[in-house]
C-alpha cells in the first residue's frame, strides 16, 4: 500500500504506523455525567465497516504527522488522506 | 556430427541448431556422473543432450519421471542443486541455467534413481488415493507416531533442505517507474519499446536470462528474419534508452496494492557461489504507475494413461528444446494435439531429423495446410483420434496406444509431444481479488477484472497470434506511457503473421490401462478426481484440499484447469460456474531468505550504539541489549569468578564511594510552547504546570484505558520549555503517543515536541562522593552545594564552553546526578568523568548494578510497568491528581481497577537466609496447594542485595500493603524453585531517603 501524505507525497506503507478508527480523535468530555460509559465506548468499541473507513495513521518514518486516511477495507483503495489536526480544527470551527 | 558426450545435440550447421554458444563447453554432474553442455543451456536441455531421460521419482508413488516442460511450470524434473550449505531442494531443471561445475542430484529415490524400492507404493496405491491421510494409517492409533509417520515421511516427499545456515546474502531493493512491463515475449518487447521510445521510465522484468520468450522457442519470422533476431535487436534498443531498465533473471511474483509489485532478481543463482560482496538474490519492491502484463501463457497437457512417463512432454517444450537449445528430445515422436499450434511441432521435429510416427488430433477435420505439412514430414495423420495409453518404463516411453476411427493402433515411440491448448498466465491479475473469465472460444480462463493500472496483452490476454501480440503489446505500451503523460509517434509495426490457432477442449482420455495423472507433482490421478466426486468433495476448493490437486510447489500450473474441468464434467456444471481456485502471491516459489534480506541474526534490526560505546568496550564491558541499544551490563575485573561478583563490587563501590553509569539510551523529548505545561498536565497523572523552573519531577503516564504506559523524570528549563525522559524501551512509543495527543486530541495547544535522545549523552554519577567528583569536573566556579542544586534540581552549566545539563536525580538512592552533554562531546565527557572517578576509587557500573540498586530502593521498572498494572498497584496512587483531567483518568476509576484486593507492590525476602529468589514465581498463601485457585500474585524482579547480603525481590501480591510480615509461598514450577518468603515493604535501603538528599 502507498499513502499520499499531505506533506511528503505518496510514500510506502512501511513508513507509517496504524492506530485504527479515526473516532479515536474524538475524545469524550471527561466532565460529562456519563463519562464512564462514553470513555468505555471510546476506548473499546469500534465500527468495522466493509467499505470506506476513516482511520488514523502515523507517519513516523517521515514528517511525524498523524493522518486521517479514508481507506476502502474491501479493496485497500485509499480515497483520501488529510492531516488529523487540520480536520480537527475544521470540526472545531463551525 | 554428433558428439559422443551429447548424443542428442543437433549438429552445428543443420536446419535447426539452437541459440546456444557452442564454443563454450560447460561440465556438470548429475547424481555424481559428469556431463557436458554449452553456455545458453538449462540443466534440462543439457540432460536431454546427454541422453538422460530419468530425472526423479514422483512424490507418492515413486514413479519414474522425466522432463515435462521447458519453463517454470515444470512439475517433474525437480532436483537438488548444489551441495552442503548451498544445497537447494526442488529446483526446476528447466529453469536452472547451466554453469561450469554445476552439481545436481535427483530426489525422492532410495536407494538409487534407477532402482527405487519404494516404487512398490504403486502396488499399494489403494492406500494412497485422494484423502488417504484422512483414511488410512488410522489404526491402531499407537502406530501413528512410531510406524506410520516415519514410513510416510520416508516414502512421500521431495528434496532435502540443507541442514546448514545459508552462507549467502540477500538484499532488498526499491524501484519506481512509470511503466512496468512483465515478460519479454513479442507482446512485452513491443510494449517496452513503445513506452520506452516515448521517454517514460520503463522497467522490463524477464524471468529468463535472455529476452524473447516464445520467440526463442519457435521458428517464426518478424520482418522476414528469424524472430529471435527481432528479440536481440529489441534488447539492444531497450538497452540504449536511458530511462529503460531491463531486468532479466527477475520474476515478478506478486501484484500488491497501489501499483506495487514484488519481484525476485536471481543475481547469482547461475553461478556456483556469488562473488564476494554480491548477494545471491535481490527482492524488489517496484512501485509502478502503470503495468503492462505480458506474462504469456502456459501450455496445457492432456490426461491419459501413462501420461507421466519420461518422454511425455509439452509440445511447445519440444519446440523450445529444438529451436532454442538445439537438442532432440526424441527420435521417434508422436504428436498429440487438440489445436493448430501443436501441429507446428511436427514440422520442427522433422526439420531436426526426427521421424514423426504420427500426429493425433481429436478434431474430425483441421485446416488442410496442417495435414499437408504433416504428410510432407512423413507423419501419419490420425484425425478424430486420441492417445489412450503410453507404455514405457524407467528408461522412458516405448509406445503410444492411439484410438482413432473405432480401432486402437500401437505406435512405437520414444517421445510423446502433447498440447491441450494454452492457458493465459492470469495469476497476477487475480492477486488483488480479480476473478478470471472463462472463454469458450479458447477453452480456458482469460483475465477478468484487472488491478488498477494494469493492462494485459498478448498471450496473457488470450491473444496468441504473433502479429496480434506485437500489435497489442505496442498499443498497451503506448497507452500506459500516455497515461503517465508521455507520447510518441507510433513506429511502423513489424511484419509478422498470425498462424492458425483453433482449439477444441479435451481434458481427459478415459479407458487407458495405466494410471492417468492430472497433477504430476503431487501424484493426483484421474481416479482421485472421480473418487473426490463420489465422496462429495465436489467444489474445486474441496477438491483441492481432498486430493492435494495444485498444492505442490508448481501450484498446479499444468494441472489445475484439467482437474477442475474433469470435476465440472462429473458434476455437469459449466466452467464459467465452476471458476478457479484463488491464487495468492508468490506466483513462483521465493526463498524465505530473500524475504528476510539483511534482517538475519544480529542484523534482524539495527543495533544502536551510544557515544560511550567504544569506551565501554575498551574497558571490558559485557554488553546487553536494551531495546534497540547495546548497554554495558557489567564491567568484570580480573579475579572475579562470575557476573554476580562484578555486580556486587559495582554496587558496593557506588554505595560507598562513587560510580558512573551511561544512561544515554533513556528517551529524551524536548517539549516547548506556551501550552507546554498544560499539555504535560494532560498526559501525566501528576501536575507539571506547578513545577518551578530549574526543577525536575517524576511523572507517570497512563494509556487511555487506565493502565500505566511509562514513567520518567521531566525537568523544566523555562516557562515554555520542558525536557521529558522516558524509559529506553518506550521512547518511540511515548513520542508517538505525545504527537497523537497533540495533533489528534488537542491541536489547539501551542506546543511542539521533538525527540532528542540521540542529541544528548547522559551519565548517572552516583554515590557519596558524586558531588566532589562533579565539583572537580566543573571547577570551583560552579556551586554544586545543596542550596545551589538541591535534590530534584536541574541546571544548565557550561563545561569548558559546552552547554551541559546537570540533574540532581537518583535512581540508585544515593546522592546522585545525571550529567547530559551534547552527543558529539559525549565520549570526551565520559572519559573525563571516568578519569576523575578513578581518583575517588570509583568505578563504572552497568545495567545489572543499576537494577540491583533500583530494586533495593523499590523503584518500578519494565518488569512492573508490564501493561497490566495501574498506578495504585505500584504504590503510585497518591500521584494521581484529583484536580485535573489527564489521559486514562476516567478509565482508571473502573471498579476492577480500584478494587482493594488487586495485586499490589511489596517486597519479599527468603525465609531461609541465603536462598535464591526467582522472578516469575507465584505467590501462594503459606502452606497452600500449588493450584491456580490459590494464586495471589507473582514475583516481578529479584536481585542479590549486597547491602542486605541476601536475595530480595519485588512482587505484586493481593492486598500486599496490608500483609507486611506475612510468610507466604513463592512457587516457581518453571525454574524448580519452591520456598517460603516474607512479605515486607518494597524499600530495602535507606527508606527515609536521607542519602539522596545529602
Amino acid at each position: 500500500m502507498r499513502i499520499p501524505c499531505p506533506f511528503c507525497g505518496v510514500r510506502d506503507i512501511t513508513e507509517f504506523t496504524y492506530l485504527g478508527d479515526a473516532s479515536l480523535s474524538q475524545r469524550p468530555d471527561p466532565a460529562s455525567p456519563d463519562a464512564a460509559k462514553r470513555f468505555h465506548e471510546y476506548v473499546h468499541l469500534r465500527d468495522n465497516p466493509a467499505g470506506l473507513h476513516d482511520e488514523l495513521w502515523y507517519h513516523g518514518g517521515g514528517c511525524r504527522s498523524w493522518l486521517t486516511v479514508t481507506r476502502n477495507t474491501r479493496t485497500h483503495a485509499i480515497e483520501d488522506a488529510k492531516l488529523t489536526r487540520a480536520s480537527k480544527s475544521r470540526a472545531a470551527t463551525p | 556430427m554428433t558428439d559422443a558426450a551429447q548424443p542428442n545435440r543437433l549438429p552445428a550447421g543443420g536446419a535447426i541448431q539452437g541459440l546456444i554458444d557452442r564454443d563454450r563447453l560447460l561440465a556438470f554432474t548429475f547424481d555424481g556422473k559428469v556431463y557436458a553442455g554449452h553456455a545458453g543451456d538449462t540443466l534440462a536441455s543439457a540432460l536431454i543432450a546427454a541422453g538422460v531421460k530419468l530425472i526423479g521419482r514422483s512424490f507418492k508413488y515413486h514413479r519414474p519421471r522425466g522432463i515435462f516442460s521447458a519453463g517454470p511450470e515444470e512439475p517433474n524434473a525437480l532436483v537438488e542443486l548444489r551441495t552442503g550449505a548451498r544445497r537447494e531442494p526442488n529446483t526446476r531443471a528447466t529453469t536452472i541455467e547451466l554453469y561450469d561445475g554445476l552439481e545436481a542430484a535427483s530426489q525422492n529415490r532410495w536407494p538409487s534413481l534407477a532402482f527405487d524400492i519404494l516404487a512398490v507404493n504403486q502396488i499399494a496405491s489403494p492406500l494412497f488415493v485422494g484423502g488417504f491421510y484422512y483414511k488410512t494409517f488410522m489404526w491402531p492409533a499407537s502406530f501413528w507416531e512410531k510406524v506410520y509417520e516415519p514410513l510416510i515421511r520416508r516414502a512421500a516427499g521431495l528434496g532435502r533442505a540443507s541442514e546448514y545456515p545459508d552462507p549467502d546474502r540477500y538484499e532488498k531493493a526499491y524501484a519506481f517507474c512509470d511503466v512496468l512491463v512483465i515478460g519479454s515475449g513479442p507482446a512485452g518487447l513491443a510494449a517496452a519499446l513503445a513506452a520506452g521510445r516515448s521517454g517514460a521510465r520503463v522497467i522490463l522484468c524477464e524471468d529468463d536470462a535472455r529476452l524473447g520468450g516464445r520467440l526463442l522457442g519457435e521458428r517464426q519470422t518478424i520482418d522476414d528474419a528469424p524472430a529471435h533476431l527481432f528479440a536481440a535487436a529489441a534488447s539492444d534498443e531497450l538497452g540504449s534508452l536511458p530511462d529503460v531498465c531491463v531486468m532479466s533473471r527477475t520474476q515478478v511474483f506478486g501484484a500488491y496494492d497501489d501499483g506495487v509489485y514484488g519481484a525476485l532478481e536471481r543475481v547469482a543463482d547461475h553461478m556456483t557461489a556469488p562473488a564476494a560482496g554480491v548477494p545471491r538474490q535481490r527482492l524488489w519492491r517496484i512501485a509502478a504507475k502503470r503495468c503492462v502484463n505480458a506474462m504469456g501463457a502456459t501450455e496445457r497437457p492432456i490426461v491419459f494413461g501413462g501420461n507421466d512417463r519420461p518422454g511425455v512432454m509439452l509440445a511447445s517444450a519440444v519446440r523450445t528444446y529444438l529451436n532454442r537449445f538445439g537438442v532432440l528430445p526424441g527420435r521417434k515422436p508422436v504428436v498429440f494435439t487438440t489445436n493448430d499450434d501443436g501441429w507446428k511441432t511436427v514440422a520442427d521435429l522433422a526439420a531436426a531429423g526426427a521421424q514423426v510416427e504420427a500426429v493425433v488430433d481429436p478434431r474430425a477435420s483441421v485446416d488442410e495446410t496442417l495435414t499437408k505439412a504433416a504428410a510432407a514430414a512423413g507423419a501419419r495423420v490420425l484425425l478424430g483420434g486420441r492417445i489412450v495409453d503410453v507404455a514405457g518404463d524407467a528408461r522412458g516411453v516405448t509406445s503410444a496406444v492411439v484410438s482413432a476411427g473405432g480401432k486402437r493402433q500401437v505406435f512405437a515411440a520414444d517421445l510423446v509431444a502433447v498440447s491441450g491448448g494454452w492457458n493465459p498466465q492470469v495469476a497476477l491479475t487475480t492477486h488483488r481479488g480479480g476473478k478470471p473469465r472463462w472463454s469458450e472460444a479458447l477453452s480456458t480462463f482469460v483475465p477478468g477484472d484487472l488491478p488498477d493500472g494494469m493492462a494485459v496483452t498478448g498471450a496473457a490476454n488470450g491473444d496468441f497470434g504473433l502479429a496480434e501480440s506485437l500489435r497489442g503489446g505496442s498499443a498497451a505500451g503506448a497507452a500506459a506511457a500516455a497515461a503517465c503523460g508521455f507520447s510518441a509517434t507510433p513506429a511502423p509495426q513489424p511484419r509478422a503473421e498470425d498462424e492458425p490457432a483453433a482449439v477444441v477442449p479435451l481434458w481427459h482420455v478415459d479407458g487407458g490401462r495405466y494410471k492417468a495423472f492430472v497433477d504430476l507433482q503431487n501424484d493426483v490421478t484421474a481416479g482421485d478426481i472421480a473418487l473426490a466426486h463420489a465422496e462429495g468433495f465436489r467444489s474445486i476448493e474441496h477438491l483441492k484440499r481432498y486430493t492435494t490437486l495444485g498444492m505442490a510447489t508448481d501450484q498446479g500450473k499444468t494441472s489445475n484447469l484439467n482437474g477442475h474441468a474433469m470435476m465440472a464434467a462429473l458434476t455437469g456444471q459449466a466452467m464459467s460456474d465452476v471458476g478457479t481456485t484463488l491464487s495468492r502471491p508468490p506466483h513462483q516459489p521465493v526463498a524465505i531468505g530473500a524475504f528476510a534480506g539483511h534482517h538475519r541474526g544480529r542484523h534482524f534490526r539495527p543495533t544502536r550504539h551510544v557515544p560511550g560505546h567504544a569506551w565501554a568496550i575498551e574497558n571490558g564491558a559485557v554488553m546487553v541489549e536494551a531495546g534497540p541499544w547495546l548497554r554495558p551490563q557489567y564491567f568484570p575485573r580480573p579475579g572475579e569468578k562470575d557476573w554476580l561478583a562484578s555486580v556486587v563490587r559495582e554496587v558496593r563501590t557506588v554505595r560507598s564511594s562513587v560510580g558512573v553509569c551511561d544512561v544515554s539510551t533513556l528517551g529524551r523529548i524536548d517539549i516547548r510552547g506556551r501550552d507546554a505545561a498544560t499539555f504535560l498536565d494532560r498526559v501525566y497523572i501528576n501536575t507539571f504546570s506547578t513545577l518551578p523552573v530549574g526543577k525536575a519531577r517524576y511523572g507517570v503516564m497512563l494509556r487511555e484505558d487506565g493502565f500505566v504506559m511509562d514513567d520518567g523524570t521531566t525537568s523544566r528549563f523555562g516557562d515554555d520549555h520542558y525536557v521529558m525522559s522516558t524509559t529506553t524501551a518506550n521512547a518511540a512509543k511515548v513520542m508517538q503517543h505525545l504527537e497523537f495527543c497533540h495533533q489528534a486530541l488537542w491541536p489547539e495547544l501551542d506546543v511542539a515536541m521533538v525527540s532528542v535522545t540521540e542529541q544528548w549523552s547522559q551519565y548517572a554519577v552516583a554515590g557519596p562522593k558524586a558531588r566532589e567528583l562533579l565539583a572537580q569536573l566543573y571547577g570551583s566556579d560552579v556551586d554544586l552545594s545543596n542550596d545551589a542544586l538541591p535534590y530534584m534540581g536541574c541546571r544548565e552549566i557550561s563545561l569548558r564552553g559546552i552547554t551541559t545539563r546537570l540533574f540532581r536525580i537518583s535512581f540508585s538512592g544515593e546522592l546522585a546526578y545525571e550529567l547530559a552533554a551534547p552527543a558529539r562531546h559525549g565520549a570526551a565527557v565520559l572519559e573525563d568523568l571516568m578519569a576523575l572517578c578513578d581518583t575517588f576509587g570509583g568505578c563504572p557500573y552497568g545495567t545489572e548494578a543499576q537494577s540491583v540498586m533500583r530494586i533495593e530502593k523499590g523503584h518500578v521498572a519494565g518488569n512492573e510497568l508490564n501493561g497490566q498494572t495501574v498506578a495504585r498497584d505500584l504504590g503510585l496512587g497518591r500521584m494521581m491528581s484529583t484536580k485535573k483531567d489527564y489521559i486514562g483518568r476516567v478509565m482508571a476509576d473502573r471498579p476492577a481497577l480500584v478494587a482493594p484486593d488487586r495485586p499490589t507492590l511489596v517486597g519479599i525476602r527468603p525465609v531461609e537466609k541465603g536462598r535464591r529468589l526467582t522472578a516469575g514465581a507465584h505467590i501462594l498463601p503459606g502452606g497452600a496447594a500449588a493450584v491456580a485457585a490459590s494464586d495471589q500474585g507473582y514475583v516481578t524482579s529479584v536481585a542479590y542485595s549486597p547491602a542486605l547480603e541476601g536475595w530480595i525481590g519485588l512482587a505484586l501480591v493481593v492486598n500486599g500493603p496490608t500483609r507486611h510480615g506475612e510468610r507466604v509461598r513463592a512457587y516457581d514450577a518453571v525454574r524448580n524453585n519452591d520456598q517460603d518468603v516474607t512479605i515486607c515493604a518494597p524499600v530495602f535501603v535507606d527508606p527515609e531517603g536521607v542519602r539522596l538528599r545529602g
